[in-house]
């Protein structure tokens, strides 16, 4: 303020240079701001913070990586993401989380506030996804788990309204599967004796716990229900069991190593009730090589709608990008779409802000390699939980109102040998 | 005499003062590596008040710090959380009191190979018991404790272990376990009970390294098994020791802080690599630290202004 015994004409000059200064300023500013903006969106920074070593490697290196890598080589081709009228190139900033959460924390924070990127890809499997949780909450950063199964994914969901969870539920699974074996029960395909088995650990606990009850109360009859300790060598012993109890219907919640060794003994041993179900790793392109045609037939977890065009484009693309590589056939599918929904996003805000980013993949709708994704409660409305080998691929078999869902082979037909 | 540690009490203080004001420059990213640093300084200590002075090799960090990590994921959300922070001290300090009364006469190498064993032991116990009793494996910490909250613990954890280890070296017991280092035999001879002095000293440091596993725990948000007994901790602990040198209260910080800082720099920069570096260091470390950075600086000390020795230098 000028003085206030100041003549008038001396005030208003003061407040006219003032104004005008301020004016200037202002002006200068905002030339400057806006420089500033047109060079930073020279590109997009993205940053990861993956399992290269450690006990998730093989996870990452099947279903996250690859597709990581895919997508930023397609839009960088394409001439990189579009921001508003131009197309900016992905710029990638990348660590190893040593399959450590505390490694995993720390390297977002490092991504966040060292490297500045613009967004965050989330690192592979429940457990570092929940880690991660909190940092990217706080950040304000979308979080889009596309390798996490938790039962409380719609609890994080509203906790985290940031984060999306593609993969749903535990429970979820197990109520499917349930509801298929129920349908097969009612067109007398298969009785009523179910064995089932579960590795202690994660995964296992959470599906035979949710199968467990959804089980009884469909009035089949649990012969079989044991756990084994996660890396267990030999599973003959639990594979002869069962044989001689020869149920209709055998459950495996198994992780990857357990999965292949569970069918190979099943093989061996001549174990080949009607409906065969194995956990994690029978969606891996791995099983069908080490299987071929003995995998025809067999159920697993996930699945994918292996007749649409989408899903044939991307298996090509996938192959070629990756020396041969194929996808596994649940969650890298899921990973491929949950990068288009974030291109989307952005390219549909035009401009890098996280918050309408987060605002419009929580309401908009997205077009992808699985489908049209519209996220309700910021999860997907569809999942494929049961999926099966037929002559080759495996093909998404339940929820059997899926849009591609095929019915299922009941019974599987006899090993052959290899 | 007391005049220096009056000095040195007030440095400690100003020090720490300092330290306290980390969280106020904003940067959760500093943040972060500051609570790496005081986690594996406090951790390196402890490992070094009791392994130290009796020369006890133990790789049983992970356990305790695993312990700690579930306690939290248990009660995290039905206790308030000092009462949290009290049941984790207290189940440490009874895991590792019964542990040391039935190990601490094996010695050498068996001992190490127990203390391993001991962590896969309470991990395998942990998942039993989630498996067929509570059915759920996997828990989650929602517990309202910010970054600069597990910080500032941290920092009061690290003035207590100084202080702690500190008093300690001053006392009977850590005259005792000097003695019992230097020779078992003779220190019975002279009448000391050595199992007592043992384990008392194996239960604190025990006890310090549940607490640090059940202040870390809310930075997870989900805990299972193979989370929070990650043996890795056990490794890397014993290496920041013995770089730094675990003969003396200060050594282990003079490992921890460097070793972090390394593991850092190589993570960021070198992040497809990283193992392959980390073990060439480590070799390097051993041929040519054999008393860790403590010996280096004792014995630069001693040779007062004269060049370092040749061993040090090649």
């Amino acid at each position: 303020m000028a003085p206030v015994d100041a003549p008038w004409e001396e005030k208003m000059m003061t407040f006219l240079t003032r104004r005008t200064a301020l004016l200037a300023a202002a002006t200068c500013a905002a030339t400057l701001g806006l420089t500033a903006i047109a060079e930073a969106q020279t590109s997009i920074k993205i940053g990861y913070a993956i399992s290269r070593t450690g006990p998730n490697t093989g996870g990452a290196a099947v279903t996250t990586i690859p597709n990581y890598e895919l997508w930023v080589k397609e839009v960088n081709a394409a001439g990189g993401i579009k921001l508003g009228d131009k197309r900016v190139p992905i710029e990638v900033v990348q660590y190893d989380d040593r399959s450590n959460a505390e490694e995993a924390v720390r390297a977002l924070e490092r991504l966040i506030n060292q490297d500045k990127v613009d967004f965050i890809l989330p690192p592979w499997g429940t457990g570092l996804n929940l880690a991660v949780g909190p940092t990217l909450n706080r950040e304000g950063y979308p979080h889009l788990a596309a390798t996490a199964v938790t039962d409380r994914a719609p609890e994080l969901a509203k906790r985290w309204p940031n984060s999306f969870w593609l993969l749903g539920t535990s429970a979820d699974a197990a109520k499917s599967l349930v509801e298929l074996l129920n349908k097969l029960r009612d067109e007398k395909k298969i009785g009523d004796t179910v064995a089932m088995v579960s590795i202690a650990d994660g995964f296992g606990i959470d599906l035979s716990s949710a199968a467990r009850p959804a089980l009884t109360n469909a009035k089949f009859k649990l012969a079989y229900d044991k756990s084994y300790p996660i890396g267990t060598q030999d599973l003959a012993p639990i594979v002869n069991e069962i044989k001689a109890l020869n149920p209709d219907v055998f459950i495996a919640f198994s992780y990857p190593p357990d999965t292949l060794a569970l069918t190979e003994q099943s093989r061996i041993a001549g174990l080949n009730p009607k409906v065969f179900y194995t956990g994690v790793g029978t969606a891996f392109p791995l099983y069908k090589q080490k299987f071929g045609k003995n995998t025809e037939g067999v159920m697993g977890i996930g699945g994918w709608s292996g007749d649409s065009p989408a899903i044939k484009d991307y298996l090509a693309r996938h192959k070629a990008a990756a020396n041969g590589a194929e996808p596994d056939r649940w969650a890298s599918a899921v990973t491929y779409a949950s990068l288009q929904m974030l291109q989307q996003a952005i390219e549909r805000v035009g401009k890098i802000d996280r918050a309408a980013v987060i605002m419009d993949l929580q309401t908009g709708t997205f077009d992808t390699v699985i489908g049209k994704v519209k996220l309700e409660n910021n999860m997907p409305t569809r999942y494929w939980w049961v999926g099966q080998w037929q002559d080759g691929e495996f093909y998404g078999i339940a929820p059997a109102k899926n849009e591609g869902a095929r019915a299922a082979i009941v019974p599987k037909p006899a090993w052959v040998a290899p | 005499m007391s005049a220096r540690i009056a000095g040195f009490g007030a440095t400690a203080l100003a020090a720490l003062a300092l330290l306290a004001l980390v969280p106020r420059l904003g940067n959760a990213y500093y943040l972060a590596l500051a609570i790496s640093l005081l986690q594996y300084t406090v951790l390196a200590t402890a490992w070094g008040m009791f392994s130290g002075p009796t020369r006890y090799v133990s790789l049983a960090t992970t356990a305790f710090f695993g312990v700690g990590a579930y306690t939290v994921a248990v009660l995290g959300e039905i206790l308030p959380w000092p009462l949290v922070l009290l049941t984790a001290a207290a189940l440490g300090a009874i895991v590792a009191g019964i542990v040391g009364l039935s190990t601490l006469r094996l010695s050498g190498v068996y001992f190490v190979i127990f203390t391993f064993g001991l962590t896969e032991l309470i991990r395998q116990l942990v998942v039993w018991f989630e498996v067929n009793k509570s059915r759920v494996l996997g828990r989650y910490v929602f517990v309202n404790i910010t970054q600069a909250d597990i910080y500032w613990q941290l920092l009061v954890l690290t003035a207590a272990v100084f202080l702690l280890g500190w008093l300690i070296a001053r006392s009977r017991l850590g005259f005792a376990l000097r003695v019992i280092g230097e020779d078992e035999t003779v220190a019975k001879h002279c009448g000391i009970n050595t199992t007592f002095a043992k384990v008392a000293l194996f239960t604190i440091s025990a006890t310090v390294m549940t607490l640090v596993g059940a202040i870390m725990a809310p930075r997870w948000t989900y805990i299972e098994p193979s989370i929070a007994f990650n043996s890795m901790i056990s490794f890397q602990v014993l290496i920041m020791a013995l770089l730094g040198g675990a003969h003396r209260l200060w050594g282990p910080v003079l490992g921890a802080v460097p070793l972090t800082l390394l593991f850092e720099l190589l993570s960021a920069r070198f992040p497809n690599t990283f193992t392959i570096i980390l073990g060439c260091i480590f070799l390097l470390i051993v041929y040519m630290l054999p008393r860790g950075v403590a010996g280096l600086f004792e014995k630069l000390s001693t040779t007062a202004g004269g060049k370092p020795t040749q061993r040090v230098a090649a």
